[in-house]
């Protein structure tokens, strides 16, 4: 056996970068986007099972792209965090900036520390109360972060995904727009080549500003088919919608029209 | 420890990356127990006198089920809080009432709260109706020593199965023991009285807004024999919490519709008290 080699610590870090780098690029896009009334997540994802969106908090959602089993620890431990934070202090203390912060340090600790980095990319955005106080968060696999503005893209082909974000997103765009804005995107090919994407390999959530508390939505079935649809709809009112306009509450099997509001949910801190 | 003790972000503990339990309350007690109420102990020997409150009556309806609270806490002789909440929205589809001592109670509550949303954010579903019921079970065990000095906390759990389509009432014990009621439930100091209230009141198939009219005479009764039980305030305008679950949620019923309830049921006592009919 003879001694290894000298590796200047550029090198190290500049593998592990390319190895992660790699790692995300074979995975599937997803795309975060701002619109009127809120946040819209859209992610290819034929699984209906294992989520890429999700929810954390009141206003806070995560996106993410790459290995399954790295971004769903990383969800949980948001949710752990996001839930304990609310519980100690009070709902209004949970922001996004502070779970972006916390996982900035542990994604930029086990690229440094670890044996091999994380290969993911995540979104964390929280929605306020107009869309100039929308935040939204990227952050990459060595723990560096992104306060981005409008709209995100992750995964493979992010680049050109983005390019294609930045031309055809504007301020104040409705949700059936953005959506199509979305699913253009994420079917744009290469060399100019489209693909056809439906709503079976489509996953839609937002964070649904005019909600009170909870804002974070699926959007499923019917709702999703006449938002894609054409001709264009014109509203696009995920809230207390009624007849067959289901945006289910998280895991909610059965969704029944409105969601009430419960007053009192919260007894006195 | 993590990031609020010091103000500066650090890296995520392996408690909050491992994997496993997507319980709340399994994740605190294994990371920061003194946040628990089953964290605390007292000294051996020791009695306290906090605010306790009082009634809570629950019945089932066609369709779903109604649970009502009375506003009064008291301590000792005296009237610690006249309008006190003490019905709340555990989730989406149930409703969680507390009799005992107020503090512990309300602060389990928003446990039994952020451990349902915890489970539901996680798993990405609703938890059974009989898996709710039990984690609460769960919690009123993990409160036996304070009960035992008499820090007592005994709530009454209502929702809506959306399995079988119906209302059920779960009753608890202090111990934890866990029982499913049929057709209605009543637990505080005033119980008695509204119990008996309910046996000659409620019946099979009642609609909502009957039901909710029985819940409310019931807590009625209750105010007229228990001094600890708060009745309708009419000077204050302070009416008992009422909540209904049905198929499409757990809700509060308006101020109005309850003040027109309660004027209804004090007039038709008027001259006839024990409310004979």
């Amino acid at each position: 056996m003879s001694m290894p080699f000298y590796v200047p610590p550029e090198q190290v870090m500049k593998d592990r970068a390319d190895f992660a780098r790699k790692g995300i690029a074979r995975g599937r896009s997803v795309i975060v986007v701002g619109y009127d009334r809120g946040i819209a997540f859209v992610a290819e994802n034929p699984s209906r099972a294992l989520h890429k969106v999700s929810e954390i908090y009141d206003r806070i959602a995560f996106a993410a792209v790459g290995r399954y089993n790295e971004f769903e620890s990383l969800r949980v431990a948001g949710i752990r965090y996001a839930d304990l934070r609310g519980y100690s202090y009070d709902r209004t203390d949970v922001t996004a900036r502070a779970l972006a912060n916390t996982y900035a340090q542990t994604l930029g600790a086990v690229f440094t520390q670890e044996s091999k980095p994380f290969e993911i990319e995540i979104v964390v955005a929280e929605v306020g109360v107009d869309s100039d106080t929308d935040q939204i968060f990227r952050l990459t696999y060595d723990g560096s972060v992104a306060d981005e503005q409008g709209f995100v893209a992750m995964g493979g082909a992010s680049d050109a995904a983005e390019e294609r974000l930045g031309t055809g997103w504007r301020p104040g765009m409705t949700l059936a727009e953005v959506l199509r804005l979305a699913v253009d995107v994420l079917g744009a090919g290469e060399n100019g080549e489209r693909r056809a994407l439906d709503e079976a390999q489509l996953e839609v959530a937002v964070l649904d500003r005019d909600r009170p508390r909870r804002s974070f939505r699926r959007i499923v079935g019917p709702l999703l088919t006449r938002l894609l649809g054409d001709p264009p709809v014109t509203a696009d009112a995920p809230t207390g919608a009624p007849e067959a306009d289901r945006v289910a509450p998280e895991g909610n099997p059965a969704p029944s029209g409105e969601t009430p509001d419960a007053p009192g949910q919260m007894p006195p801190a | 420890m993590t990031q609020w003790s010091t103000g500066r972000p650090r890296r995520l503990d392996d408690a909050f990356l491992s994997a496993g339990s997507s319980s709340f309350t399994e994740f605190v007690s294994a990371y920061r127990p003194e946040l628990l109420p089953s964290g605390r102990r007292l000294p051996s020997g020791a009695s306290i006198e906090a605010p306790h409150g009082t009634t809570i009556v629950s019945l089932l309806f066609d369709g779903g089920v109604v649970m009502a609270g009375d506003r009064r806490a008291t301590m000792g002789n005296v009237i610690a809080n006249r309008d006190m909440e003490k019905v709340f929205a555990a989730d989406d589809y149930s409703v969680v009432g507390i009799a005992g001592t107020a503090g512990i109670a309300i602060e389990l509550v928003r446990l039994y709260q952020v451990e349902l949303e915890h489970y539901e954010k996680i798993e990405g579903a609703i938890m059974s109706l009989e898996g709710k019921a039990n984690r609460l079970a769960s919690m009123i065990r993990g409160n036996l020593a304070l009960a035992m000095q008499g820090l007592t906390v005994v709530p009454t759990y209502a929702g809506f199965d959306l399995e079988s389509a119906t209302g059920r009432i779960y009753s608890y014990d202090v111990t934890g023991g866990c029982y499913i009621e049929g057709g209605h439930h009543s637990t505080g100091s005033g119980s008695v009285f509204a119990r008996g209230a309910l046996k000659k009141l409620w019946r099979p198939g009642l609609e909502e807004q009957q039901a909710v009219s029985v819940a409310v005479e019931a807590l009625y009764d209750a105010a007229d024999d228990d001094s600890a039980t708060g009745g309708p305030d009419l000077g204050r305008q302070i009416w008992p919490t009422v909540a209904v679950v049905d198929h499409s949620g757990a809700r509060f019923v308006a101020q109005d519709v309850l003040e027109a309830h309660v004027q209804r049921i004090v007039a038709a006592r008027r001259d006839n008290p024990g409310g004979a009919r």
